[in-house]
């Protein structure tokens, strides 16, 4: 096959990144519950319990709290575990280990000891999973220093950005929207990493910059194309990691287009479209801004479980576009 | 009636526990509920193949029988707290297994109004609060509700489900020191079906059996074969009379299985095909205790053909109602997030 559009799934690519890391370093392991034989609940470590054996994919009891505080452990004392939570939603078990230890422990040692840990957060809505199994806290663990946080949008990113995570000394917080498992894309073979705090513009234009994390990439890219037509051209960048945050190219960006839309799936309020509009309004961009920034994200509700309502929670591509259109005609 | 049925009738007192504590009338009530639970998942599941219903479902087929004996002693109004597996809960609580799919197809006439799907199934005003997408999540809560009875002094028993897999959770061993200590009328309910997901309880379980668990927090412990309506009512029945009376907490162990994979996802690759046939031909909760039924003169073939032949009445019934019931209006998405001002 040529290497070049070699493609894979999102789940597949960090797969893949898993077996690379834990053939390059025997330190590497993982952890979860039913990640063995079952494979994962998303099917993400797949067979990888028969070719790196029970000892390196260890299934665990139920247990997250316990779970996540064992690879705090095993971090501190020289291992590189890959932990995953089985829905993001189950972080608010673990988030004693995650927030107090993890985040904090190299700090209040005094800079003796680092925490090479690796999490990962199948995350989101869209599955009918309904209010415990859908959630966005993405921006709960942005919210603590000493973690890094990050969202992967595509498979290559996902493989690039996991083994980032893996070759860092600090503790890196990978959120993984469930409906882009099954996405395809290009993933180079082998070693290659995506670096952790640099955002991607994903695609170039003049009149909006559109900030997206994770799934709402690909939704703003629709709405970009579908506003191509109208004249009306998009900067879309995929923010990628959020913390810690690129300033720089989201500001560069704004100062380009003069008009700001964030767009994420998690609920509005208090989350990363605050941040970043905050961080552009305190920055020189702020003199360039043609119209009020405009954020599009979760309703201020739990995810509900009707599929209409599920839908109606999240910003949609209808919704982006609307958004988009009003905000460079001067509706806003 | 014939002489020799008569006979087996008059000499109850040696039949096991349920055919002495409840009118035969009450237990084919039990098997009619029994067969609701069962054809309600099986209808459930054709639904969901189908395409009507969305997300996913765990289905309790196999464990109809720990549902059933245990909510047999509770009282209309004492209280229950289930787990994701928690349809044959629901319903052997007294839920309707119409208002049950209206709220598979996300109608408002369903127990959630549509906000809750399976994994949320509840029927808060039959004591039922609530189906739980954590693992062990609504334990601690069971606590809590037996701490209200306590203190405002209702009587009311709480019973806490959950699965093997739950053990493991730290809620599970803070709330049953809680219980204990403060000697709360709560039961907490172990329906031990072998696996959590994919993971056996021999690779997840330091004890051989969970209810040995209750030695570390000083109550009784007690196994009983969870698809043996009789055992698994009487183990419920002392351990109620136990909490009403005060005297505390007690762990019962169900040990059953679930016919079933995990959810709809699941590919059975952590169990083999003969165990699964072993226990759906030979240790079916609903075919034991119809043979019991009828071995003891309780039901003959005609009443069985009854009560399935209604089951399947309700079933049809009830998925008409929820397909025929509205959904909710998108305007009314940020509901019921926060309580109403009138
Ligand atoms: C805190 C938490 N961790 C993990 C899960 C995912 N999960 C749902 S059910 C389940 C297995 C539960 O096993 P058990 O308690 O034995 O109940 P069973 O499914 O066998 O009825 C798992 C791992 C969850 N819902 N909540
Ligand atoms: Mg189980």
């Amino acid at each position: 096959m040529d290497a070049a559009v070699r493609e894979l799934s999102y789940a597949q690519a960090i797969q893949e990144a898993m077996a690379i890391a834990m053939d390059m370093d025997e330190r590497v392991f993982l952890m979860g519950e039913d990640i063995g034989v079952y494979g994962g609940a998303f099917q993400v470590t797949g067979d990888l319990v028969e070719r790196y054996g029970a000892d390196r994919v260890i299934d665990t009891p139920i247990s997250e709290l316990g779970g996540a505080g064992v690879a705090v452990g095993a971090a501190v004392t020289g291992m590189r575990p890959i932990f995953e939570f089985q829905f993001s939603d189950f972080a608010t078990l673990g988030m004693e280990q995650i927030v107090n230890q993890a985040a904090k422990m190299r700090f209040m040692l005094g800079g003796e000891v680092s925490v090479p840990l690796v999490m990962r957060f199948p995350a989101g809505s869209g599955t009918g999973a309904a209010a415990q199994h859908s959630q966005s806290l993405e921006a709960w663990l942005g919210h603590v220093p000493g973690l890094k946080v990050i969202q992967p949008a595509t498979p290559h990113d996902a493989k690039g950005m996991l083994l980032a995570a893996v070759a860092d000394p600090d503790p890196v917080m990978i959120f993984e929207h469930k409906l882009l498992y099954k996405m395809k894309g290009h993933v180079p073979e082998g070693h290659y990493t995506v670096p952790i705090g640099k955002a991607e513009i994903r695609r170039e234009g003049r009149d909006l910059t559109i900030v997206a994390t994770s799934i709402m990439v690909q939704k703003a890219l629709d709405a970009a194309a579908a506003l191509e037509g109208e004249g009306i051209d998009i900067e879309v960048v995929d923010l990628r990691t959020i913390r810690p945050i690129d300033r720089q190219t989201v500001i560069d960006s704004v100062k380009k287009t003069s008009r700001l839309l964030c767009v994420y799936e998690a609920v509005k309020t208090l989350g990363i479209g605050a941040e970043v509009s905050a961080m552009v309004a305190e920055s020189e961009a702020f003199d360039y801004l043609d119209a009020p920034i405009v954020r599009l994200g979760g309703a201020e509700t739990p995810i509900p479980y009707n599929p209409d309502l599920e839908k109606a929670t999240v910003p949609q591509v209808p919704g982006i576009i609307a958004a988009a259109r009003d905000l460079v005609k001067g509706v806003r | 009636m014939t002489g020799a049925r008569k006979a087996v009738i008059d000499s109850r007192a040696n039949l096991p526990f349920v055919y002495r504590q409840y009118s035969p009338e009450q237990l084919r009530q039990v098997l009619h509920k029994m067969y609701l639970i069962r054809r309600f998942e099986e209808g459930a599941e054709e639904c969901y193949t189908r395409g009507l219903i969305h997300g996913t479902m765990h289905l309790s087929i196999g464990q109809e029988a720990s549902a059933m004996g245990i909510c047999m002693p509770l009282a209309e109004d004492d209280q229950i707290t289930s787990t994701h597996r928690g349809h044959g809960h629901c319903i052997a609580k007294g839920a309707e297994v119409s208002r049950m799919f209206a709220e598979f197809f996300g109608k408002t006439t369903g127990y959630c109004k549509g906000r809750g799907g399976s994994m949320h199934i509840a029927d808060v005003a039959k004591g039922n609060l609530g189906a739980n997408g954590i693992v062990a999540g609504g334990i601690p809560i069971a606590v809590g509700a037996a701490l209200s009875s306590k203190m405002m002094k209702t009587g009311k028993v709480v019973v806490s489900f959950f699965g093997d897999g739950a053990n493991n959770e730290g809620a599970f061993h803070e709330a049953l020191n809680m219980a204990a200590v403060w000697k709360l009328p709560v039961i907490f309910v172990c329906e031990n079906n072998g696996y959590g997901m994919s993971t056996s309880t021999a690779r997840s379980t330091a004890v051989k059996n969970i209810a040995e668990r209750a030695a570390a927090y000083s109550m009784p412990g007690v196994i009983v074969n969870g698809n043996i309506f009789s055992e698994v009512a009487e183990a419920s029945f002392k351990a109620v009379e136990r909490a009403r009376a005060g005297e505390g907490p007690t762990l019962i162990e169900s040990k059953t299985y679930r016919h079933r994979g995990h959810s709809k996802s699941d590919r059975n690759r952590y169990r083999t095909k003969e165990e699964i046939e072993d226990w759906m031909a030979n240790r079916d909760p609903i075919t034991l205790f119809e043979n019991e039924l009828r071995d003891f003169g309780f039901i003959d073939d005609k009443g069985i053909e009854a009560i399935r032949d209604a089951v399947a009445r309700e079933i049809a019934d009830g998925i008409e109602f929820a397909k025929a019931s509205p959904a909710p209006e998108i305007a009314t998405l940020e509901n019921y997030v926060y309580t109403e001002h009138a």
